[in-house]
């Protein structure tokens, strides 16, 4: 803060100095604004795609799932969760199984169903782990493994009566079982049988 | 003195940069929570906000394309709004009005008492005589005003199946099969600990 050499400098030197006191103030001011009204940590979110409801595309030209290798998981009302392998059974009322959500319940079953998967997937982690591989390779990888022939097919049905977060939580165990393969599908009548009978312990062949 | 404004100065530049402004919305959405942790894309987002009893309301993140997009709807429900109306309605943060109400709605002066009115609000999920549905028609003009626009799901928790299920199949049946759902972050159980 000179005060210019050309100025003749006979008068006394004067001290110039700026307070910066305001300036910090409002500075504060705006750092707490921008504090309180930022959202730093963006919403997590998870991609799905169902498939097109258009008409005009043939069944046959859907992929199809032979009923014999799907799992079929049924959402219900107070968090219940049900499940059967392959194809429905009407006479045997515990066909239908109950489970539970979370690790002992339904995951340890996918898991069971999707172990070559899984056990790829963990060393695959491994391999992640140890920077043999980059991100690119690893997600392509993933993708191959959750696309190949022996994964389990699963279909998600939900009643009405479930709950989002219902669907949330069992679309969560299909990534963490590496299960490529899933459907959100609608619930039929035949299915609300299946739960009927399980609650009744007898056998019914659902109405048609 | 001078490297505390230094940082000081530092710090509100990384917050200007860095900052995205919460919206208000005018529904609470506890969302559920999931392991996957794929970020929200963070911008051309339409999101789609369910409440738990299910009334639906939606927000744009672009102005202009909110812009274009209360001109097609109001041409096509001919509902005629005011350059101010519009002005209201583009600065609001969330709408869902059922567009009957919406001349009425966006002649309320504050916005505060918008917003209460928005609470009791929604955007109508029923189709008529097999038309589309105003929500369908919402979300068709807002593609058409921008194509590259990404379509996310916020509903609360505890919201029915069958709401969530009505959404989803709207947005099937205009052909929008690609969507995000929003969740909030949990850590994974580990089967040993249980």
């Amino acid at each position: 803060m000179s005060t210019g050499k050309k100025s003749k400098s006979k008068q006394k030197k004067i001290n110039v100095r700026v307070d910066f006191t305001p300036m910090v103030d409002m500075m504060m001011l705006l750092i707490t604004f921008f504090m309180l009204c930022t959202t730093l940590s963006k919403p997590q979110t998870m991609e799905i795609s169902v498939p097109s409801n258009d008409k005009s595309i043939k069944d046959n030209d859907r992929s199809q799932v032979k009923a014999s290798q799907a799992v079929t998981i049924l959402l219900d009302a107070n968090d219940k969760i049900y499940y059967f392998e392959g194809i429905p059974n009407y006479t045997d009322p515990h066909f239908l199984k109950e489970t539970s959500y979370g690790a002992n319940g339904i995951r340890a079953i996918l898991k069971r169903k999707n172990v070559f998967a899984v056990q790829q997937k963990i060393d695959l982690d491994q391999k992640k782990l140890l920077r043999k591989i980059n991100d690119a390779q690893y997600s392509k990888m993933l993708s191959d493994i959750k696309s190949a022939k022996q994964t389990p097919t699963v279909i998600i049905k939900a009643t009405d009566q479930a709950t989002y977060k219902n669907l949330v939580d069992a679309l969560d165990e299909m990534q963490i079982c590496s299960i490529g393969k899933y459907v959100i599908d609608v619930i039929k009548a035949s299915d609300k049988q299946l739960i009927t009978n399980l609650k009744n312990g007898t056998g019914g062949q659902p109405q048609q | 003195m001078t490297p505390m404004s230094d940082v000081m100065v530092l710090l509100l530049t990384f917050f200007m940069l860095t900052s995205t402004f919460v919206k208000k919305e005018p529904v609470k959405v506890a969302t559920p929570a999931s392991v996957s942790e794929i970020k929200i894309p963070s911008k051309d987002v339409l999101s789609i906000l369910v409440d738990k009893t299910g009334k639906v309301f939606m927000s744009l993140d672009k102005q202009t394309d909110l812009d274009a997009t209360l001109s097609s709807m109001s041409d096509l429900y001919q509902t005629e709004l005011t350059a101010q109306q519009k002005s209201r309605f583009i600065k609001d943060p969330v709408f869902g009005v059922p567009m009957k109400q919406m001349g009425q709605f966006l002649s309320v002066g504050s916005a505060g008492d918008r917003e209460k009115l928005l609470k009791q609000a929604g955007i109508p999920c029923d189709s008529v005589n097999g038309q589309h549905s105003e929500f369908e028609n919402w979300v068709i003009y807002a593609k058409q005003s921008n194509p590259y626009l990404k379509i996310a799901i916020k509903a609360d928790a505890v919201t029915p199946y069958s709401i969530i299920k009505q959404v989803m199949n709207e947005l099937q049946d205009i052909r929008e099969n690609r969507y995000y759902l929003i969740t909030s972050l949990k850590k994974l159980q580990e089967d040993k600990k249980q």
